[in-house]
């Protein structure tokens, strides 16, 4: 028993001597570590938006605790919601989401909805560019899609990210649009989606403009058109004299489809009307810092960031939307 | 020679106290990091990053910044080899390879040895990496953009081949194994049609069996228990604890030039592909046991079977830091972490960055000079020190060896389902060496399965895709060719001995 | 009950053994049939690969046993001797109580806790160490980890009732 009392006080005098606990009274704030769950692997569009902002956090002294990023990317993210769904009630675990929020579990059967989840507020949207290599012919999208149908079904590769996700549902949206056929050709990292481009092993890929914009500014990659029913606001030149706005919207440029990407925030279930509240407040302060104005410009993201019902009711109509293009794509699971 | 004069004025950026201070600190860290299974390099350079993110706004501050992630990497990099050696416990997957000798040498009490020939060896790969980038890294970011997906297939076909008939034994078991190890790496999504495999429903199978956790209990807490069957001891308790085992241990090292080119030259190829430093280990461990004139004495504890797996996992390891500055790829998980450092403090990888930031870029490639130098010094005067851990009695380390290994389970997914699974797979380690099942087969298996699976379907996907296309230029053809010549070269080299026995006979007669 | 008496033959040991990868294989074989085991348009479907290394698991776990049955003198030698697993036992069954006791559904001590016990209860129990010896090291050995990884890394590692009462959870 003695040494029980020991161990408690020595690690007491440890823990107190490196961290004091405040716990004020009016509203709520963590009381312990915040653990951020990115739903995906290190490194990629949701993972760095994660880390940036928990550094964001940590350098303005925005939230007293201190916040960790845990990734949980296994089985298409299910690990990462999976996880989340069953922390109902925990207030210190958030999570951002990619789209397969909504395609790992209609693609898997993997049982979660958003809907076990308490939807926080959106941080941006994130669009999708369609590529081409410099030495492609194609100057427009239509020009290029013509001549992917004219050439014949399986003639063309598009790469993208992951099967049954975003890319490959872009590449149907696309297919079904016009007529022309791909052979999607899955990869594991946006990263290398984009060099698999630039090394000519595919045709065309449907990278976030921060997967791409090393390689476009190079000249080794061309942008034909973003798949958003508006341009891209930004105005700086990026590449030679082009700037983000400087590309079409795909319905501009004869391809009608469009597609934005959830870059939204979760808590678990259960949770009090305050407790999502402190994460709305903390996220704006984080928006509004100008380390993610920059982050917003480089890569180039929709800025709209809806909250409360405004925000549940866009992640309802994305549910519906993805159930349906991935119905006729026949990307659903088995029951 | 305007690459001197850039790397001149790197050193100027790199050469401060302040920078050389965090050098120091940086590698510190990163070996303990490495010691550590699951606290890996990417973990470790991941909780850094914010402590980064201010100091990257001042001036100069981004290239203080890599350099402090970027010795974190290093240092683990040389402190994955110290468990392998010491206790059979690869503490980063790519030091597997370096546990089949570098343990059996510690047993023999010759822990000092195999320290220094992995640190040192570790350095050269990295010098010999280093050098590559410095002088001809355009070419070498074109050479990465061959490399589409059959080409991938055949280095990892490439990887296997070099590895294969390393065993002795009935094959079967080696069958079994290997099997095995391609079975658990199926477990979890499917990446090229995103359907689930082998997980039966549960939730704990959807993230597939992580490389770590078998090797940590296959290796690692096996070895502890076939250990113990013959009493609590460690063997290889009478490890010299001087300084002079590291000059006798150099006085030995030229020797192995040979091996230390070929793995150095495997290590760079695997890095800038980039195919990563775990296979590059491998291959070159491989290599070097078909080529080396000791080849038969692999696995029982030589000097040479240590240099090989760490120059290359060194290289490797040092040379993926390429395609990740010049293409954005990551050749690592460490490096995915530092581009997305990278990304954050508003520097952008890609064909560009040499251009705009040659202040960072040769910054950057100063600091990897400076600091493997720091990282080999620091190591070297360390090695008594990590020798002297196998004096401690074993019941006092063997728990403390648990409880890491407990720790190194848990934090590889947050989950306490893969500490039992490590549990587990110790048990199974210890059957397996007790029936001669190998298990260097099925490791391999399980951390090359997937990948070398995706890349063969990424290549037959679409009408046009057909076996042929392994060979459908002189790139892919000349990998493919060597790796099957590799595979057969048992039977071919039977087939050339039966044949000259014939002409040998019917001369006699 | 001697020391050196045999707990099983190799024989069996080899039997159980190729008996369970038996098991495995078909297992593996079995969950392909809903991906599909063909090579279709697009090259092998995803059930392809797993089937024929179900198959060759299969295969050659069933030549491993034929070879177990044909051993000969070989396979009547001890696979494990009752001292022998008495020893393995030793450390083994407290490490499953040990991993039982990191969290469970019923009374978690989380892990600092549960290692500080299992490195005293390996020290007591097997090295006759005493007290004053046993709790520096455990206890040094844990706040050791806990500032490593609670409180520099930040890596959050499963905790219980004593870091709750420190408000450190």
């Amino acid at each position: 028993m003695e040494k029980r009392t020991f161990a408690k006080g020595l690690l007491a005098a440890v823990v107190a001597s490196a961290f004091s606990v405040f716990t004020p009274a009016f509203a709520w704030e963590p009381t312990k570590t915040v653990e951020f769950i990115v739903p995906a692997g290190t490194g990629g569009g949701a993972d760095q938006m994660a880390r940036l902002t928990q550094s964001i956090i940590a350098k303005h002294n925005l939230m007293k605790q201190s916040m960790v990023v845990v990734n949980k990317g296994g089985g298409a993210g299910a690990e990462g919601f999976l996880e989340v769904k069953g922390a109902k009630g925990d207030p210190h675990k958030i999570i951002i989401t990619l789209s397969n929020l909504f395609t790992t579990p209609l693609a898997t059967g993997v049982p979660f909805n958003w809907k076990d989840l308490t939807p926080v507020r959106m941080l941006a949207l994130d669009q999708f560019v369609l590529w081409v290599n410099k030495d492609n012919p194609a100057k427009t999208a239509k020009e290029y899609v013509s001549a992917v149908k004219a050439a014949g079904p399986g003639k063309t590769k598009m790469g993208g990210t992951g099967s049954k996700q975003e890319d490959q549902i872009i590449t149907v949206a696309l297919e079904k649009q016009s007529g022309a056929k791909f052979t999607y050709i899955p990869y594991k990292g946006g990263g290398e989606v984009a060099t698999q481009l630039v090394g000519k092993h595919i045709d065309s890929s449907v990278n976030n403009p921060i997967e791409a914009v090393a390689q476009w500014r190079a000249g080794n990659l061309r942008p034909l058109c973003v798949f958003d029913n508006e341009r891209m606001p930004y105005k700086t030149k990026i590449a030679g004299d082009m700037s983000w706005n400087d590309i079409p919207t795909c319905k501009e440029a004869g391809v009608d489809t469009d597609y934005v990407m959830l870059r939204g925030i979760f808590m678990a279930g259960g949770v009090t009307p305050d407790q999502v509240q402190y994460y709305v407040d903390l996220l704006e302060k984080v928006r509004q810092t100008p380390e993610w104005k920059k982050f917003m410009e480089d890569g180039a993201f929709n800025q709209t960031a809806l909250t409360g019902k405004e925000y549940a009711d866009w992640v309802a109509k994305a549910e519906s939307l993805h159930q349906g293009l991935m119905a006729e794509a026949g990307f659903l699971a088995k029951k | 020679m305007q690459e001197i004069q850039s790397l001149m004025g790197g050193f100027a950026v790199a050469m401060s106290w302040f920078n050389l201070a965090l050098m120091l600190a940086g590698v510190t860290l990163g070996v303990l990091i490495g010691v550590l299974p699951g606290l890996g390099g990417a973990n470790g350079v991941a909780i850094l990053l914010p402590l980064t993110f201010s100091m990257s706004q001042q001036p100069g501050g981004a290239t203080s910044a890599i350099i402090l992630l970027s010795c974190i990497y290093w240092g683990a990099l040389f402190g994955g080899a110290i468990t392998s050696i010491l206790f059979n416990i690869p503490g980063e997957p790519w030091s597997v390879a370096t546990t089949f000798d570098g343990y059996p040498l510690a047993q023999q009490g010759r822990a000092g040895a195999a320290l220094t020939a992995a640190f040192t060896s570790s350095f050269v790969g990295a010098l010999v990496a280093v050098i590559l980038i410095t002088f001809i890294s355009p070419i070498i970011a074109r050479f990465a953009l061959q490399f589409g997906p059959p080409e991938f297939f055949s280095v990892y076909l490439l990887t296997f081949s070099a590895f294969v008939g390393m065993s002795k034994g009935t094959p079967f078991k080696t069958i079994t194994a290997m099997m095995t190890g391609f079975a658990l790496a199926a477990v979890g999504i499917d990446t090229v049609t995103g359907q689930l495999r082998l997980t039966f429903g549960f939730a704990d199978l959807l993230k597939g069996f992580d490389f770590l956790i078998a090797v940590i209990g296959l290796f690692g807490i096996g070895e502890i228990l076939l250990t113990i069957e013959e009493g609590l001891e460690f063997k290889g308790a009478q490890a010299k604890l001087n300084m002079r085992v590291v000059l006798d241990t150099w006085k030995e090292l030229p020797k192995y030039w040979k091996t230390s080119i070929r793995s150095s030259a495997v290590g760079c190829m695997m890095g800038i592909v980039p195919g990563g430093a775990t296979p590059a280990s491998f291959m070159s461990y491989g290599l070097a046991k078909k080529m080396s004139r000791d080849g038969e004495k692999f696995g029982t504890g030589i000097v040479e079977g240590v240099v090989a797996p760490e120059t290359a996992a060194h290289a490797a390891g040092t040379s993926a830091l390429l395609p990740m500055l010049t293409l954005g790829v990551p050749g690592s998980p460490t490096a995915a972490v530092l581009l997305g450092g990278l990304l954050i403090w508003g520097l952008q990888p890609g064909p560009l960055l040499f251009v705009e930031k040659p202040d960072f870029v040769w910054g950057l490639i100063a600091s990897m000079y400076l600091g493997n130098i720091v990282g080999l010094i620091v190591v070297l005067t360390c090695v008594p020190l990590f020798a002297a851990i196998l004096r401690v009695p074993f019941s006092i380390i063997a728990p403390v060896i648990l409880v890491i290994c407990a720790i190194g389970a848990y934090t590889v997914h947050n989950s306490m389902f893969d500490v039992w699974l490590m549990l587990v797979f110790g048990i199974a380690g210890y059957v397996f060496k007790k029936l001669d099942y190998p298990m260097a087969p099925l490791v391999l298996a399980l951390v090359l399965g997937d990948r070398a699976e995706d890349s063969f379907r990424q290549t037959m996907l679409g009408p046009e895709g057909s076996l042929g296309l392994f060979f459908s230029n002189p790139l892919v053809g000349t990998i493919t060719g060597a790796s099957l010549l590799l595979l057969f070269w048992p039977l071919i080299s039977s087939a050339i001995a039966v044949a000259r026995g014939r002409n040998g006979n019917r001369r006699g007669g | 009950m001697q020391a050196n008496k045999p707990v099983a033959s190799t024989r069996t040991a080899e039997l159980a053994m190729a008996g369970l990868f038996l098991a495995f294989g078909t297992l593996v074989m079995w969950d392909t049939r809903r991906l599909g085991v063909s090579w279709g348009d697009d090259g092998p479907q995803a059930g392809y690969f797993p089937f024929y290394i179900g198959l060759f698991i299969v295969v050659s776990s069933a030549f491993n046993i034929f070879r177990a049955l044909n051993l000969g003198e070989k396979g009547r030698a001890a696979f494990v001797e009752w001292g022998q697993l008495r020893m393995v036992l030793l450390v083994m069954v407290p490490t499953v109580v040990y991993v039982a006791l990191i969290a469970n559904p019923w009374f978690s001590l989380g892990i600092y806790l549960a290692s500080a016990i299992y490195i005293a209860f390996f020290m007591w129990y097997l090295g006759k160490y005493r007290w004053a010896r046993i709790a520096p090291v455990s206890l040094g050995v844990v706040v050791f980890f806990f500032l490593m990884f609670e409180v520099w890394f930040k890596v959050p590692l499963p905790k219980g009732p004593i870091e709750a009462a420190i408000g450190f959870n």
